[in-house]
C-alpha cells in the first residue's frame, strides 16, 4: 500500500495547525466565568443518567479504538481513540467543573468537529454499547453555546435560519431551477413534469439544497425515472423542501427541530401518503431519526423512504427496466446513516446486483463499514479543515484501493464529497456515482404502463 | 483478635450482602426515577425484543466482530467474567460455611478446580495490568484508580489462594481475604463495578435504538 501513504508528512492531523477563524471569533469574545457557566449548564440540565451511565460504566478498555477510523488512519495514535476524545473533552470538563481555558476549548473543536464523524461504529465495539456519537454531540452542544463552531458549518446552520435551506437559495430561485430542469428533461421525455404542490400526490420527493445550488442534473435523473415509473409526485414550491439539516451537528438542536418539522409541515400541507428523499444519509438520519424527537414524535410522522429503498421498490417492481446492465466493475460504499441507521444494507445489495454485472465489496462492510470520513458534519467544517480530514482518511482510501473496482457507488451526498475528495488526494482514479446516475444510465427510457 | 475474627466473618458478611444488594436495588431506583424525570424517552425506545436480542449477541463467544478483532483480549476477559463468580459462589468452603449458618447448600467444586479458577483468575489480573501498560490506545486511557479496582478484585483472590495452601500467615491471610472480599461488594454499587448492573442497561438501550429504530445489528 505504498502509494496510499500520506505524500505531505508524517504529522498525526492534530499537529497540524489549523487556524478557524469562526472559532478563533468566538474564543475572543468568551470570559471564564461565560465558560464554566455554559458547560456546567449544558452538563447539569442538559443531560441526565445516560450521560452518567455512559461516563461511569466505562472501563477504559479500549475496544472502541480500533472501531474507529480516524484513529487507524493516524498510526494508532492513542489520542484518536473514542474514548480518548471523551476523556480529553468531557471528562477534563468535568473534572475542572467548567473552569476550562481557550487553548483547551480550540482542542475541544477541533476533536469534536473535526475527529468524530458521529457514526456511530464504535457503539459497535464497545461491550457496553456506550454511544460516543452522543458524548461528542453533547460536547459540540457546548461550542455551539459557547459560539465557538467552527464558522463554514456555522455558516450553513445560518442560512438554514435565515432562509430554511443550508444554500441560501431563494425561493425563486428554488422555483426556477426545477423548472429550467423540466424544460430540458421535456426535450427527452415529452410530457414530463416536476409537479409543485400537487396536492394529494402519492409521493412528496425532497432533496438537499447543494441539489438546486450545485448539481440540478439529479433532479433531472428523479424527474426521468419519477415519469418512468409512472409515479404520483410532487415537491413543495414553499420553504420545507430542503430536507437537509446541518444544525443537528452543530448542537443547535432547536434550528434543528425547526427544519424537521417545516419538513413534515410541507409533506403534510400537500397531503402526501409519503416522503421519499434523494440520495443523502445526514439529511435521513435528521428526518427519519432525530428532527422526529425534537419535536415530540416517537416515530416520523410520514413513511419516509430513502432513495435507496424507493430505487429498489422501482426496480424489483418493474416500474423501471433496465435496458442492459452496467459494465464496469463497481464497489459499494455503505453510508453509516442508512445503513448503521436504517439497515438498507441487504436492499443496497439486491439493487447493485440488479444494475450492475460485475460487484466487489469493500471490507469491513454493511454496518461495519468505514464512514467516508465527511459525515457528521466534517465536511462541512470547510476548506481550512480539508487537510486534517485526508490524513484522517487515509484508512478509508486504503479500503478503497483495494477493492480495486472502477466505480464507486456511493448513495449519500455527503459521501460522494467526502469520497471524491479522497480519491482526488491518494489518486485512486475511481469513478464515483450515485445510484441515480448508474439507473439513469442504464433504463429503458420508455413509461411504465400498469398491467402489461 | 477472637471477636474481631468472628465479626467480620459473622455480621459484617451480611451487612456485606445488605449493602451490595441494597445499594445496587436504590441505585436502580434512582437511576429509573431519574430517567422518568429527565429523560423519559427511552423508556419509548427501549425495547425487550432488541435490546434481549443485543445483550445475547454479546454474551457468545466471538460472536460480535469487535471480540474477533481482539481474540486474546476477550477470550482472558470472558474467562475472566466467567470465572470470578463460578469460583466464589461453588467454593467448597465457601458453601460450607453458608451450610453452617443458614443450613443452605448447593453443589460444588472439586478443591483442585477451584484452586485452577483461582489462579486463572489472578492470570487474567496480571494481563489486564499489563495491557495498561504496553497497549498504547489502553495506556492512554489508564489513571491510578484502574490499577485500585484491578488491586481491589486480586486481594480476595490471592488471599484466599494463599490462605488455602497455607504457605505463611495463615490467619492473617483468612482476614484479608474476608476483609477485601467484603469491601469488593461493599463497593460495587458505587464504584466503576457497577458496570455489572449498568452494562446490560447501557447495551440494551444502544440494541433497541439500532433494532427498533435503526433496523440494524449492534455487534
Amino acid at each position: 500500500m505504498q502509494d496510499t501513504e500520506i505524500k505531505d508528512n508524517n504529522l498525526t492531523s492534530d499537529q497540524m495547525e489549523v487556524v478557524d477563524d469562526g472559532v478563533e471569533a468566538g474564543l475572543a469574545k468568551l470570559t471564564p466565568e461565560k465558560i464554566a457557566q455554559v458547560i456546567n449548564q449544558v452538563l447539569d440540565k442538559e443531560t441526565g443518567p445516560r450521560f452518567k451511565a455512559y461516563i461511569d460504566t466505562c472501563m477504559r478498555c479500549g475496544l472502541c479504538a480500533d472501531a474507529c477510523s480516524i484513529f487507524l488512519s493516524n498510526d494508532r495514535h492513542p489520542r484518536f481513540s473514542p474514548a480518548a476524545k471523551v476523556k480529553l473533552t468531557l471528562l477534563e470538563m468535568i473534572n475542572k467543573k467548567g473552569q476550562v481555558s481557550k487553548d483547551f476549548l480550540r482542542d475541544t473543536v477541533r476533536i469534536c468537529h473535526t475527529e468524530c464523524n458521529v457514526c456511530k461504529r464504535c457503539s459497535m465495539y464497545c461491550p457496553f454499547g456506550i454511544d460516543i456519537a452522543y458524548m461528542m454531540l453533547t460536547v459540540r452542544r457546548i461550542c455551539h453555546k459557547l459560539e465557538i463552531t467552527p464558522l463554514y458549518i456555522q455558516d450553513t446552520v445560518n442560512s438554514h435560519a435565515a432562509t430554511a435551506n443550508q444554500m441560501w437559495v431563494k425561493e425563486d430561485e428554488w422555483i426556477d431551477t426545477l423548472q429550467w430542469q423540466e424544460e430540458d428533461a421535456r426535450e427527452e421525455f415529452e410530457d414530463l413534469q416536476i409537479p409543485l404542490d400537487k396536492d394529494g400526490a402519492d409521493i412528496m420527493y425532497s432533496v438537499i439544497a447543494p441539489e438546486p445550488k450545485f448539481q440540478a442534473g439529479l433532479i433531472y435523473q428523479t424527474a426521468a425515472m419519477m415519469h418512468a415509473a409512472g409515479m404520483n409526485w410532487t415537491m413543495p414550491s414553499f420553504p420545507g423542501w430542503d430536507n437537509s439539516n446541518m444544525a443537528m451537528y452543530t448542537g443547535d438542536f432547536e434550528t434543528s427541530g425547526q427544519i424537521a418539522q417545516m419538513h413534515y409541515e410541507a409533506a403534510a400541507k400537500l397531503h402526501v401518503k409519503r416522503i421519499v428523499m434523494g440520495e443523502c444519509g445526514h439529511a435521513f438520519r435528521s428526518v427519519y431519526d432525530v428532527g422526529n424527537r425534537w419535536v415530540g414524535w416517537t416515530k416520523p410522522p410520514f413513511e419516509l423512504v430513502h432513495a435507496i429503498d424507493f430505487f429498489h421498490e422501482l426496480l424489483t417492481s418493474g416500474r423501471i427496466i433496465v435496458k442492459e446492465k452496467y459494465k464496469k466493475t463497481v464497489t459499494l460504499h455503505d453510508p453509516c446513516n442508512v445503513m448503521r441507521g436504517r439497515g438498507l444494507c441487504e436492499k443496497a445489495r439486491v439493487l447493485t446486483n440488479m444494475l450492475c454485472e460485475s460487484f466487489v465489496e469493500m471490507t469491513p462492510n454493511r454496518e461495519h463499514n468505514y464512514c467516508c470520513g465527511a459525515g457528521g458534519g466534517v465536511i462541512n467544517c470547510g476548506p481550512p479543515w480539508k487537510g486534517t480530514r485526508m490524513v484522517n482518511n487515509k484508512e478509508k482510501a486504503k479500503q478503497l484501493k483495494a477493492t480495486g473496482a472502477e466505480v464507486l457507488i456511493a448513495p449519500c451526498h455527503n459521501c460522494h464529497s467526502g469520497l471524491e475528495d479522497i480519491n482526488e488526494h491518494y489518486e485512486l482514479g475511481m469513478e464515483i456515482k450515485f445510484f441515480g446516475d448508474i439507473i439513469f444510465e442504464i433504463m429503458e427510457k420508455t413509461i411504465y404502463q400498469g398491467g402489461k | 483478635m477472637h471477636a474481631f475474627i468472628e465479626f467480620i466473618m459473622g455480621p459484617m458478611v451480611w451487612i456485606s450482602f445488605g449493602i451490595f444488594s441494597l445499594g445496587i436495588l436504590f441505585r436502580l431506583f434512582r437511576i429509573y426515577s431519574q430517567t422518568r424525570e429527565k429523560e423519559n424517552f427511552m423508556f419509548t425506545y427501549l425495547s425487550f425484543k432488541y435490546g434481549f436480542r443485543s445483550i445475547l449477541a454479546w454474551l457468545v463467544p466471538f460472536l460480535p466482530v469487535s471480540t474477533r478483532k481482539s481474540p486474546v483480549f476477550w477470550g482472558v476477559s470472558y474467562l475472566f467474567h466467567v470465572l470470578l463468580f463460578l469460583a466464589p459462589i461453588f467454593l467448597l468452603a465457601h458453601v460450607a460455611l453458608l451450610e453452617e449458618s443458614l443450613g443452605l447448600s448447593w453443589i460444588t467444586l472439586n478443591d483442585t478446580v477451584a484452586d485452577i479458577f483461582t489462579v486463572v483468575v489472578i492470570l487474567a489480573l496480571i494481563f489486564f495490568v499489563v495491557r495498561r501498560f504496553t497497549v498504547p490506545e489502553v495506556k492512554f486511557l489508564t489513571t491510578a484508580s484502574d490499577f485500585l479496582f484491578i488491586g481491589l478484585v486480586a486481594l480476595p483472590f490471592i488471599s484466599g489462594f494463599l490462605a488455602y495452601h497455607q504457605f505463611f500467615a495463615y490467619q492473617w491471610m483468612v482476614i484479608i481475604h474476608v476483609i477485601s472480599g467484603e469491601l469488593m461488594l461493599i463497593l460495587v454499587p458505587f464504584t466503576r463495578f457497577f458496570h455489572m448492573v449498568m452494562a446490560p442497561l447501557t447495551r440494551a438501550y444502544t440494541g433497541s435504538e439500532f433494532g427498533y429504530i435503526r433496523k440494524a445489528k449492534d455487534w
